[in-house]
């Protein structure tokens, strides 16, 4: 089972999101995450997708993702030199004791603390996902209240479009 | 300026359409009172699944679009396993359902149903019209979405009040849709390394599907086999894409399907697959299906290749076009370089075939269902077109009738819908007037759809319906007989209608045969009416099973023959 990053460019219209999570429900792939937004174009969207499966199952969602009528556009963007990211919001339990350990630890991982109270802090960092996971790891001691996640998006290196890179 | 249902009705016309089947309802009287007008012949089913399928056997017997009506909510819902059923069986459709007011929407109002997500998953596309001035661009796309590439059903979903605001009608000269290109022409690197393959091959065989009906590629393949000399064995959707009489043709592969296609795909060396998707009645469990045999792969869905079986050579495009291709390149290979190896194959098939045809206890007092199939191709010269209803009674007529052409055979392949021959045959004979139109039904199918006597008899339909009455679902019964210790839960049908009484109350001509002798007879005389449907009842053996048999799950090489 491998991570794989899906970059889809679909059409901005009503119900193409059902289209693709109901793709991925209804046949059994899963979604470790999803995020969407719209292109510079504002007719099109383009669509991030981190699923988990082998290559057989890869190339069935890619082929099966191809089919979809508003689909313009599905590249496997963990095949291709690419630059991937996700934002993180963490709060963390921090008293007067711990915050200088947590503040340096951040700084570390070029986070940014966004909010202090008496007991805990709010941490917002940004990155590729084996450093987002390293990050919450070395938060764990400390206890993590909670995580709210954004979803991994992702570019292609060079200066062609993702969309259009081999 | 037009209303919506003014410019829906003329779109229809600028795609040719002449035909369509609908059942109307309170938000789809604006689109009535405007198909009052028009020269488009309506037939009213009188349930919407039977309307439904009446548009696909249309669809399935023509080669063209199905186009159906039903209105919000339970019309629309009750359009639901039709579109399934299209979608499965990749038949063209175009569905349209009506729906409340936008305004509505979203408000559980009267005859409410979110169908575009209701159906989201069986349809090849799907259109919520919300604005009047994109009827003609949305019916456009829906015809060329629904008949090119892979085909399927489009659904069009249709507010009132869209339906009833104006808009000036302009019929689109193209259509332009970026995110769908359906490839047509295969990459001719791979056509010649498909050619290669087969030039070599020692033991080849062809497996083809209903991607050669729905193409038409019959002739293509005809010309591809007789050059090369490879044996063709068929999906069972697949049958009618290669003449069911010639001699490269093995049979139809799969549970019920013959002895020698079985043990054509179980060790060959070499498989070119065409318009097929390799589905698990077909191949049974994976492991015994042609381990040892690389395999090339024709298909315009690339979706459907290498899904379930891995490919070599995978070639994305339109049968017809592909063989038309392959066929210009044919001559620059020698088709006679394993000439003795070959002839040892086919040779071995034929033997096999002798060993084990499709066969039933022909000595028997008693009908045997497959008799009454096997008269019924006789009396009707191989040509009528056959529907079937969904069990054994499906089973026997793909038996038991051999099949010339496209478009001749038309049954629920992948959904196994009961209740679909009988409207289906009354689409398809609408659609083939001239031509004999047959559905072999099962006691416990054709009561699913028997409502559509009435269409039948309103319009004058004259199909047949060969009714294999063994008073079972003996399907379930086989099973249960096989599988589950003669426990027979819930299939026993003795509790039924008196079918000839029932045919009559409907208008329509009934007959009761329970002697063989008569058989024959009977079928003769129901081609001597042209004006109604003619129902025959068949009192045929309770007891028959369907062999050959590969149990789901199961190899070929554990497939269950008929006791001698």
């Amino acid at each position: 089972m491998m991570r794989h990053t899906i970059s889809v460019l679909v059409e901005n219209k009503f119900g193409v999101l059902s289209r693709i999570s109901g793709l991925f429900s209804g046949r059994g792939y899963n979604i470790e995450s999803l995020s969407v937004n719209r292109t510079l174009d504002e007719n099109v969207s383009i669509m991030t997708i981190v699923t988990m499966g082998d290559d057989r199952v890869v190339e069935q969602i890619i082929k099966q993702l191809r089919k979809l009528v508003n689909v313009i556009r599905v590249r496997n963007v963990s095949e291709m030199d690419h630059i991937e990211r996700e934002m993180i919001l963490v709060k963390v339990h921090a008293t007067q004791r711990t915050r200088p350990d947590v503040f340096n630890i951040v700084s570390t991982f070029r986070g940014k603390t966004v909010d202090i109270t008496n007991e805990s802090v709010v941490i917002e960092l940004t990155g590729a996902n084996d450093k987002i996971l390293a990050f919450l790891n070395v938060m764990e001691p400390y206890g993590i209240i909670e995580v709210v996640r954004t979803g991994a998006i992702a570019i292609g290196r060079g200066s062609k479009m993702t969309s259009e890179m081999k | 300026m037009m209303t919506g249902a003014q410019i829906l009705i003329e779109s229809l016309k600028k795609e040719g359409v002449d035909l369509i089947f609908g059942y109307p309802g309170g938000v789809l009287l604006g689109v009535y009172d405007t198909i009052y007008d028009s020269d488009i012949t309506h037939i009213l089913p009188r349930h919407e699944q039977g309307g439904i399928h009446a548009a696909e056997g249309y669809a399935r017997a023509t080669g063209k679009v199905g186009v159906c009506f039903g209105t919000s909510g339970p019309g629309a819902t009750n359009l639901v396993t039709g579109i399934a059923n299209a979608h499965m069986d990749s038949i063209p459709l175009v569905v349209f359902t009506g729906q409340v007011a936008t305004s509505l929407i979203g408000g559980d109002a009267f005859q409410e149903a979110d169908i575009i997500g209701i159906t989201r998953p069986i349809v090849k596309h799907s259109y919520m019209l919300t604005n009047v001035e994109e009827t003609a661009s949305v019916i456009k796309e829906a015809f060329h979405i629904a008949r090119t590439g892979r085909p399927g059903p489009v659904v069009i979903d249709l507010p009132k009040d869209v339906m009833a605001a104006k808009a000036k009608f302009e019929w689109p000269e193209k259509v332009n849709l970026t995110g769908y290109n359906p490839t047509v022409k295969g990459h001719l690197g791979q056509i010649k390394k498909m050619l290669r393959l087969l030039e070599s091959a020692k033991k080849p065989v062809i497996y083809m599907g209903g991607g050669v009906v729905l193409s038409e590629a019959n002739e293509e393949l005809v010309k591809f086999s007789e050059i090369t000399g490879v044996p063709v064995v068929s999906s069972f959707l697949g049958l009618g894409g290669f003449p069911g009489t010639h001699e490269n043709f093995v049979g139809w592969l799969g549970m019920h399907g013959n002895y020698a296609s079985n043990m054509a795909v179980s060790d060959p060396d070499f498989i070119l697959a065409i318009g097929t998707r390799f589905s698990d009645r077909s191949t049974g469990r994976l492991d015994g299906f042609a381990p040892n045999a690389k395999i090339a792969h024709i298909d315009v869905d690339p979706a459907s290749i290498s899904k379930n079986v891995q490919i070599e050579v995978p070639i994305v495009g339109d049968c017809k076009a592909v063989l038309k291709q392959a066929l210009g390149e044919i001559d620059k290979f020698n088709w006679d370089k394993n000439a003795s190896a070959r002839k040892d194959w086919r040779d071995q098939i034929k033997a096999w075939d002798k060993e084990h045809p499709f066969d039933y206890d022909r000595t028997a007092d008693i009908i045997k269902p497959q008799y009454v199939v096997e008269t019924i191709y006789k009396v009707t010269e191989g040509d009528a077109i056959i529907c079937t209803e969904v069990g054994q009674n499906q089973m026997w007529a793909g038996q038991f009738y051999k099949f010339k052409r496209p478009h001749q055979f038309i049954s629920s392949g992948g959904l196994g819908t009961m209740g679909y021959g009988f409207p289906a045959a009354i689409g398809a004979k609408l659609g083939c007037p001239d031509k004999e139109v047959f559905d072999i039904a099962g006691d416990g199918s054709i009561l699913m759809n028997i409502q559509e006597l009435t269409t039948a008899v309103q319009n004058k339909v004259a199909v047949k319906v060969a009714i294999l009455n063994n008073r079972y679902l003996g399907m379930i019964r086989q099973w249960q007989n096989m599988f589950f210790n003669d426990r027979f839960s819930h299939c026993n049908l003795e509790c039924q209608p008196d079918f000839v009484k029932l045919a009559e109350a409907f208008g329509a001509v009934g007959m009761r045969i329970d002697r063989k002798e008569d058989v024959e007879n009977a079928v003769r005389e129901s081609l001597k009416i042209k004006d109604r449907p003619v129902f025959m009842d068949f009192t045929v053996d309770r007891n028959e099973n369907v062999f050959p048999m590969i149990p789901a799950g199961a190899s070929v090489s554990e497939m269950l023959l008929m006791k001698k």
